[in-house]
């Protein structure tokens, strides 16, 4: 590893090999490497479009519902008794979470490419729900890899997504969840080279994945920038997300790197507690190595075996983490937190209670350490956090660990 | 810089006027005491070439056989150290078979990349595939292969245009192998027909002998490759085998080495009555 150094300009990176410091990359079979290389030049042209970038806006706008209100949670503010609390409202996206945003960019992509079908791995099913929805819009064929243990654990996105026209291929090799969802589609796009465009939910695998979906996903951070400025006159003091492969966390901070005031805060889940072992704490609880295309922060046993995940959120049950976000932590613009499950239930129940809004039990990990940033940033500070998605899916799942049967 | 022993062997095989045989096994499949007992009886049964895979728990490339393959043999326990370990067994009774060992960068990045590499030629190791490690990110582990002596062996594929194949073959050296299908292991099949044209072309590009594989299970298909190519690989049929011999309670090295007999006895006459290759 080379010595950490703090870059100047952020938005820099990644440099031209897909790297952000040591991390990211493109370490994947030889038969994709055209094909990423196609996909790279086929995003710069994108990016640099005006006419795509309009046409994704009207999506956006009119399909998403962009944009998302920057909602000031007085009841939360109170109960802590610190920083004020604002809540970026992505759950009130179309299919419920930030997803879409990657989703609507990378299909118009892919039609852009010439590309007739579509593959996707999914965790939670709300990845795999955007995509399916994206696909039924534009008339595409879409194939959804899921665990089979996560097929089991949420049924109702599967179902979902069969009413959106979409194929769900249960995944049983591995600890079938979603690492092995993402080796399956890798095996499906290096088996299916010429049709196939393999739309990658978070800001992690190869290059130029991760730089492609935070881009996406950007849009977050650019309109709290804006609502905040329009609500309070300033930047925020700290930003606040959940953190799996950390599309959301790094849409939201994005906009911010360079804004030294601004503190990032991203929270992993620390599953029944990261000294137990059972955990999907990439960062807080693994080391650097390299999978699904690129390297980054995984869990591992010594030997480099990949160790399964554990969340009570299957949208946070991943053994690595985004590579920008290793690099992050890396160089310390970032802090990296982590929340358990039971911890997560806490806030999700809080949430619903104070504010009338259920959020995911993924987002509901960032609440979770709000007690100790609010307090941290104190009472005349400003602490945006990203609800990344809505909680309707995950009722079954808090009421079995709260013992009631619905 | 020494890739003795496969050069040695390909330019035996281009004296006898015939193609080699490469065998695929995992290390320590079925367990560490049976794999060795198949990797020492592989060159008598006819493998010209070894391919020792090294188990990982996430094989991207992989179809359902080599990935069982790779969760049995992790089962019972099998590590880098315990792959190294069945190569200097080899290596006692072996001086002369190439090993070419076939793997994912992950355990690589975790024993680190110098160690790695001087561990294997330690043990007797000739070759290496990392199969998700491309040009673009492979630069210092070609530098850590050059100094210890070990090839690095390049795979290039039907996705390959000759832009491709010119980054593709520039540090490689040995042999280069074509995957003959897009796609994982053992699922498609190969049609040599097909293959011939690029295995022209990769030769070509590389100027080393090319090794056909992936998509190869049958003596008939192995014959036909064997044909227009410099050696054929058969991985996912002979690990397969091994599982079957495991369910079945039958000996596990008997039925895997016959298998190979069969195939490497379809390699070796496949060329006999042609005149040109």
């Amino acid at each position: 590893m080379s010595a950490i150094v703090r870059p100047n300009d952020y938005s820099a990176y990644p440099d031209a090999n897909g790297r952000f410091g040591d991390y990211g990359g493109r370490y994947v079979p030889e038969t994709l490497m055209p094909l990423v290389h196609e996909l790279d030049a086929a995003y710069a042209s994108a990016k640099a479009d005006e006419g795509f970038q309009a046409q994704l806006g009207g999506f956006l706008k009119h399909y998403v519902g962009r944009p998302s209100p920057l909602y000031f949670a007085e009841r939360l503010t109170n109960h802590f008794g610190g920083a004020k609390i604002y809540l970026k409202r992505e759950e009130l996206n179309h299919t419920g979470s930030h997803k879409i945003n990657n989703c609507m960019g990378q299909i118009l992509l892919a039609m852009r490419m010439g590309k007739t079908r579509i593959i996707a791995e999914t965790g939670a099913g709300q990845h795999g729900v955007a995509t399916a929805t994206v696909c039924a819009r534009f008339g595409l064929p879409c194939i959804v890899y899921m665990g089979a243990v996560d097929v089991e654990r949420q049924k109702p996105n599967v179902f979902r997504m069969n009413l959106l026209g979409a194929e769900v291929r249960p995944v049983t090799s591995g600890s079938a969840t979603l690492k092995d969802a993402m080796n399956e589609a890798l095996r499906d796009w290096v088996t299916n080279v010429e049709d196939t465009y393999y739309l990658i939910g978070s800001a992690a695998g190869m290059h130029p994945y991760p730089a492609m979906v935070r881009d996406f996903q950007a849009i977050v951070g650019r309109e709290v920038r804006e609502q905040v400025i329009e609500a309070e006159g300033r930047l925020p003091d700290a930003l606040v997300a959940c953190v799996g492969g950390g599309s959301n966390a790094i849409g939201l901070f994005h906009p911010f790197l360079n804004d030294a005031s601004v503190k990032l805060f991203g929270v992993e889940a620390a599953g029944e507690g990261l000294d137990t072992g059972r955990h999907a704490a990439a960062i807080n609880g693994g080391r650097p190595g390299v999978l699904h295309g690129n390297m980054t922060y995984l869990l591992q046993d010594r030997e480099g075996q990949i160790e399964e995940a554990h969340s009570i959120s299957a949208g946070l049950d991943y053994p690595g983490i985004g590579p920008e976000h290793s690099w992050l932590h890396d160089v310390g613009r970032a802090t990296y937190l982590s929340a358990t499950d039971a911890e997560s239930l806490s806030a999700f129940q809080l949430c619903a209670e104070l504010e009338g809004i259920l959020p995911a039990i993924e987002s509901a990990h960032a609440l979770a350490r709000l007690p100790e940033i609010a307090r941290e940033i104190g009472k005349d500070g400003l602490v945006v956090l990203n609800l990344s998605g809505r909680g309707d899916k995950d009722v079954n799942t808090v009421a079995a660990h709260l013992g009631r049967v619905i | 810089m020494s890739t003795a022993r496969i050069d040695a062997r390909f330019a035996a095989l281009k004296a006898e006027g015939r193609a080699g045989f490469v065998a695929y096994v995992m290390a320590g499949d079925p367990d560490a005491a049976t794999a060795a007992k198949i990797l020492a009886g592989l060159p008598g049964a006819g493998a010209d070439l070894i391919e020792v895979g090294f188990p990982f728990s996430d094989p991207m490339a992989e179809g359902p056989p080599i990935q069982r393959a790779a969760q049995r043999a992790l089962a019972k326990g099998m590590t880098l150290a315990g792959t190294f370990e069945q190569v200097r067994g080899f290596r006692q009774s072996d001086q002369t078979t190439p090993i070419i060992l076939m793997g994912y960068m992950n355990l690589l990045a975790s024993w680190g990349i110098e160690a790695f590499a001087n561990s294997a030629a330690e043990a007797g190791v000739d070759g290496l595939i990392v199969v998700d490690c491309p040009p673009e990110e492979a630069g210092p582990l070609a530098d850590a292969l050059d100094a210890a002596g070990v090839s690095l062996i390049r795979l290039t594929t039907p996705t390959s245009d000759d832009a491709r194949l010119a980054t593709i073959v520039r540090r490689t050296s040995g042999f280069v192998y074509y995957v003959s299908v897009a796609g994982v292991t053992g699922v498609k099949e190969a049609d040599a027909a097909v293959v011939a044209p690029h295995v022209a072309r990769v030769r070509k590009a590389s100027g080393l002998p090319v090794a056909v594989g992936f998509g190869i299970k049958t003596p008939q298909r192995a014959a036909e490759v064997a044909r227009v190519a410099d050696a054929v690989v058969v991985g996912s049929a002979l690990v397969d085998e091994i599982a079957e011999a495991v369910a079945m309670n039958e000996d596990v090295t008997k039925r895997v080495l016959s298998k190979v007999d069969s195939l490497a006895k379809a390699v070796r006459t496949a060329r006999v009555g042609q005149t040109t290759v």
